[in-house]
């Protein structure tokens, strides 16, 4: 089971893995965006940790539902809005249970990802987050490893894609060859969850 | 770069603003940027925002006769709804808000998010989309056309028309009207360099510019040998015509990305002209600065929107901005 402990430990891992991998993210985004998609995540989950520190919540669901609503109002741009609606919504769909299963979550996280893909009218193979992280969820109930490599096999398949939505779109035929900054902090999400869990657990849901 | 660290860039800068323009209520906390007389009674509010970088726009388009407040983002990043909610609720004389939004994701989603918000308080809020940039052409295939040079039309003729009073459908439909009467085309002679990377977004070699650049380093659709500044107008004020076809006047607006001289600026203000004049298109009112810019860019932007009778008048009622200032 995954309790509330659990969901903080997810947040500071992918605070901490935003934060090393900013400078990549930065450079992705720069090569087809606008060089900030590193600098603007490690803003937003620092902060979170923050508030997740400060006003500890009591339930899984509040975790995330919390840490999405303080994407929305630090980060800005496309990705506070997205970001924040795919951990609230998350949140919100893992009700109030004090601890929920790796299946729980991987259905939560299912309904997080299609407030995303409405949100921003994405579809899979438009070259965002989605192409990370739509594979992730297939794979979530099996366990995190598999969900982690399934976001970074998803998140490199962007590569030859061409955009089709966002900043990256305006490129048009050059924006092929290079990885989505989203798919790739996305993969580093879910990427987290592997060291969220206790040491000796396992890692698997 | 003139900066202390690149943290502090976009709070450094509202601290200045707010010691050289008392008459604006600068929040360096909150991001706002807003006419000290707000909520001017009767008077429907025009709020905008956008990513940091572009100045003067947006805060250095707020005051009488304009923006009613501005919201400043992180550089190049939309600001957040609790932004927009705030300047939504400070400017609302009970007459309404109109929203200016530039068509850039970011900017659409958070600010449909401060909407829903702002409604909840009881605010009625009306959004606009700028979208002006003809680069951008495959729109079913993109995030639609990108808000540029058009932004500044918009905000100047629709915020003379919220100063008469006019109603919020109205000021929203004139907003409107003066969007899809516009279009830009933008070019880079060099490339830009944001605090936080510290280093060009994209390599761009001396003797060679980009056609059809946006306004946060975005590179351009093309890449060509350096050309002369008459060729860049034809090539500029050609894209635009063919997709505009204006029927009559137009305002002009010859907009500079921010490392371009204005000595430079005016010399293709020249051949635009020359080049509209060959064309057979009646100038009505032309702008030359560096109002929408991109950081440290070199380059240029041309910006031509068909006016009626109504849009020149309230182009040139008066109006008293950091940035725009005449008539009073």
């Amino acid at each position: 089971m995954l309790d509330t402990d659990f969901f903080r430990r997810w947040m500071a891992a992918t605070a901490a893995v935003v934060a090393r991998e900013a400078d990549r993210l930065t450079e992705l985004d720069a090569a087809i965006g606008d060089a900030d998609h590193g600098s603007n995540m490690r803003r937003g989950f620092a902060a979170v940790n923050d508030v997740l520190e400060k006003e500890p919540p009591a339930t899984p669901g509040a975790v995330l539902t919390l840490a999405g609503r303080h994407l929305i109002s630090t980060v800005g741009g496309a990705s506070g809005p997205l970001y924040g609606t795919l951990l609230r919504r998350t949140g919100k769909a893992l009700g109030d249970a004090p601890e929920v299963t790796g299946e729980q979550l991987a259905e939560a996280l299912g309904a997080g990802v299609s407030a995303v893909a409405q949100l921003g009218g994405a579809q899979a193979g438009d070259k965002t987050m989605l192409d990370a992280l739509l594979p992730a969820v297939e794979v979530l109930g099996n366990s995190f490893e598999e969900a982690r490599d399934a976001a970074l096999a998803g998140a490199l398949a962007t590569v030859p894609l061409r955009a089709r939505k966002g900043r990256a779109s305006y490129l048009g035929e050059r924006s092929i060859g290079h990885q989505d900054p989203g798919a790739a902090s996305a993969a580093l999400l879910v990427g987290a969850l592997t060291e969220a869990t206790e040491p000796g657990a396992g890692g698997s849901a | 770069m003139l900066i202390n660290v690149p943290e502090t860039v976009v709070a450094d800068g509202l601290r200045g603003m707010a010691a050289a323009h008392p008459e604006l209520v600068v929040d360096t906390e909150k991001r706002l940027v807003v006419r000290r007389d707000a909520p001017v009674a009767g008077k429907v509010g025009l709020v905008s925002g956008g990513g940091s970088g572009h100045e003067p726009l947006h805060a250095g388009f707020v005051g009488p006769g304009m923006l009613s407040a501005a919201c400043p983002g992180e550089i190049f990043t939309s600001p957040v709804p609790d932004q927009m909610v705030r300047a939504a609720a400070a400017v609302d004389s009970g007459a309404g808000v109109l929203f200016v939004v530039k068509n850039y994701t970011g900017d659409v989603l958070n600010f449909d998010m401060a909407a829903e918000l702002a409604e909840d308080e009881g605010i009625q809020v009306a959004r606009v989309l700028v979208d002006d940039d003809v680069a951008v052409a495959d729109s079913t295939f993109t995030a639609g056309r990108r808000g540029t040079g058009a932004t500044l039309f918009v905000e100047k003729i629709a915020g003379a028309l919220a100063d008469e009073g006019a109603p919020l459908e109205r000021v929203e439909s004139l907003a409107r009207r003066v969007n899809e009467s516009s279009r830009s085309f933008g070019v880079a002679l060099s490339s830009v360099t944001t605090p936080a990377k510290g280093t060009p977004t994209f390599d761009l070699p001396s003797g060679e510019l980009e056609l059809g650049i946006g306004i946060h380093g975005e590179p351009g659709r093309e890449r060509r040998p350096m050309m002369t500044s008459g060729e860049i107008a034809d090539a500029a004020v050609h894209a635009v015509l063919e997709d505009l076809r204006p029927s009559g006047p137009v305002l002009v607006l010859v907009n500079g990305m921010g490392a371009t001289p204005l000595l430079e600026l005016y010399g293709f203000n020249a051949e635009v002209q020359r080049v509209l004049s060959e064309r057979g298109v009646s100038v009505a009112r032309t702008l030359v600065g560096n109002y929408v810019t991109s950081l440290d860019m070199a380059g240029c932007s041309v910006t031509l929107c068909q006016v009626d009778e109504e849009m020149v008048r309230l182009w040139d009622a008066p109006v008293q901005t950091p940035a725009l200032r005449w008539g009073r």
